[in-house]
């Protein structure tokens, strides 16, 4: 059974057309990665398969109920992360759960088991009582994130939910995309982080000017795109991109205290550096060669759109 | 199922509008110090019957909190950006704004209550008809919190702009409702536009109620005062819809 499928979605503000024609089916179980540069649509798709907003044409249908015929079902299904950390600033962290919690008809004594398990979990069991507006943004994230999961959802949502948080906060959300996932439930996630859709997504959806415009697992995505590798590579001490005028490597870029170079032939432009360096007498400390990226491919397919 | 959902949305929110919105200063300005200040300022000191105007102010002090609460929650959500997070749960708009029309109707109904229960420690006013006093107050409360759920409904993030759009809307009807001026002394245009406030069929109501006496039959004005409510929940329902299609 699949978990979300959203057919011919339309949204229009005014004469722009913010979702255009989009067609999605996420498998049960899976985490998708709904992907696309700023503006691109990606949090209007989400707020119209979470029934915040009504499209213009198409339907939605979350574990099979239509989400904008019977909203209340359908919404009973699913937990909302949206992009910033909505939540109560005036009300405890104890507090926002069990608002959420009551939404979702949970009885008072499940609640305060769940809070506690949660809170626990996201480090803040400490600071349950404390008014939401004295938290960091990592840490007003993490409420939000309880507060979509109080009642385990079967689909999670979340829209950019490691935007601009710290590393500690960043792990934590990934854990619990992870475990939510394990225990069952599908996950749609919306990111611009390349990265992160390639390391957590089963599937990975890439919407432009509001088109979908590739659907696929990260691994074809980058597939499609196999034609250009990269050779990362550093040296005991600086060298000038003249040293990569070389046949084989199409382009050098310095990436930190490294160079990267795209190549379509590694093992020629391997071969090419060895020589390099013992004839400059230059030391290699690092050398890396990397299949296509996921990043790659997105840019290729949203300039190409 | 859903109705059940239905039902306990509302509930639900309007717990939440009232933990979160009676203690915020803008509520506790207009729609409790205001009225009062405007008793201090138009009945004591001059030498006015207290007994024969007060259904007029119990009727203006139940107007003034029971609508204050509404223009503050959806702009406040709004500009909180915690309005979307409401909208993912199990409620829909209705039950959003059938939540603050709750929370303002039971604000307005406590503080109204609690002004008439130490009033009547120093005014001798009476209540001749219990029946319509209950009448009066709950269909007052819903009235004016229903305005005020229709006057949170322009697309604005921004709580101030609100209240102070609310208060142009509200300030001149206390002066055109026979507040002041007793209705049946009103006359011309006076008259004609204190027959446009729905804040006429609740003073009226209220004289109905505790003296006895009142321009229109109690009926005349418990029609208008439920008229008026639902028109306001429906045109608040199709504002905000409106607005909704527009983006958040």
């Amino acid at each position: 059974m699949n978990a979300i499928e959203a057919g011919h979605l339309v949204k229009r503000f005014g004469t722009v057309t913010a979702v255009n024609d989009v067609t999605i089916t996420v498998r049960e179980g899976e985490i998708f990665g709904f992907l696309g540069p700023n503006g691109a649509g990606k949090t209007t798709t989400m707020r119209l398969l979470t029934g915040v907003l009504t499209p213009d044409a198409g339907t939605a249908r979350i574990n099979g109920i239509d989400i904008h015929r019977h909203p209340l079902d359908a919404k009973m299904q699913m937990g909302v992360i949206p992009e910033s950390s909505t939540v109560y600033g005036d009300m405890s962290a104890e507090q926002n759960l069990h608002l959420s919690g009551q939404m979702y008809g949970m009885p008072r004594a499940l609640r305060e088991e769940r809070i506690d398990e949660i809170l626990s979990r996201m480090g803040l069991y400490e600071k349950r009582r404390l008014p939401v507006r004295t938290f960091s943004k990592g840490m007003k994230q993490r409420v939000s994130i309880a507060c979509a999961i109080i009642h385990r959802p079967k689909i999670l949502f979340l829209d950019e939910p490691t935007s601009g948080l710290d590393v500690q906060s960043r792990r934590l959300v990934i854990e619990t995309i992870h475990q939510m996932n394990e225990q069952g439930s599908t996950i749609f996630l919306t990111t611009h982080n390349i990265e992160e859709a390639n390391t957590l997504c089963q599937t990975v959806c890439i919407i432009n000017k509001g088109k979908i415009v590739a659907q696929d697992s990260p691994e074809r995505l980058k597939k499609m795109f196999d034609t250009t590798q990269s050779v990362e590579v550093s040296f005991d001490r600086p060298v000038t991109r003249d040293l990569f005028v070389a046949e084989g490597i199409l382009r050098a870029e310095p990436c930190g205290d490294k160079w990267r170079l795209y190549t379509d032939n590694p093992d020629l432009v391997l071969k090419y550096l060895i020589r390099s360096a013992e004839r400059e007498s230059i030391g290699i400390t690092s050398l890396t060669i990397s299949g296509p990226s996921l990043e790659e491919a997105f840019v290729q397919i949203t300039e190409c759109a | 199922m859903e109705i059940p959902l239905f039902l306990r949305g509302i509930l639900v929110i309007t717990g939440k509008n009232m933990r979160l919105y009676y203690t915020k200063p803008p509520v506790l300005m207009f729609g409790v110090l205001f009225p009062l200040f405007m008793f201090f300022a138009f009945f004591v000191g001059r030498k006015l019957d207290l007994t024969t105007f007060f259904p007029a102010f119990l009727a203006m002090m139940l107007f003034f909190t029971a609508s204050s609460v509404g223009p503050l929650i959806t702009p406040w959500e709004k500009r909180e950006k915690t309005y979307e997070r409401l909208l993912s749960y199990p409620v829909t708009q209705d039950s959003i704004i059938l939540g603050d029309v709750v929370a303002g109707a039971i604000f307005g109904m406590g503080i109204s209550l609690l002004v008439w229960v130490a009033s009547i420690i120093f005014v001798p006013v009476g209540v001749t008809n219990i029946g319509l006093f209950v009448l009066a107050f709950l269909l007052g409360t819903l009235s004016c919190s229903a305005l005020g759920a229709l006057l949170a409904s322009p697309a604005s993030d921004s709580p101030p702009n609100v209240m102070i759009f609310s208060n142009l809307i509200r300030f001149p009807l206390i002066f055109i409702s026979g507040i002041f001026v007793p209705l049946a002394q009103m006359q011309g245009l006076g008259l004609t536009l204190a027959y446009c406030s729905p804040l006429t069929y609740l003073v009226d109501l209220f004289n109905a109620a505790m003296s006895g006496t009142s321009v229109f039959s109690p009926l005349v004005d418990c029609g208008v005062l439920i008229g008026v409510s639902a028109g306001f929940i429906l045109a608040a329902r199709v504002i905000q819809k409106r607005n909704l299609m527009k983006g958040m």
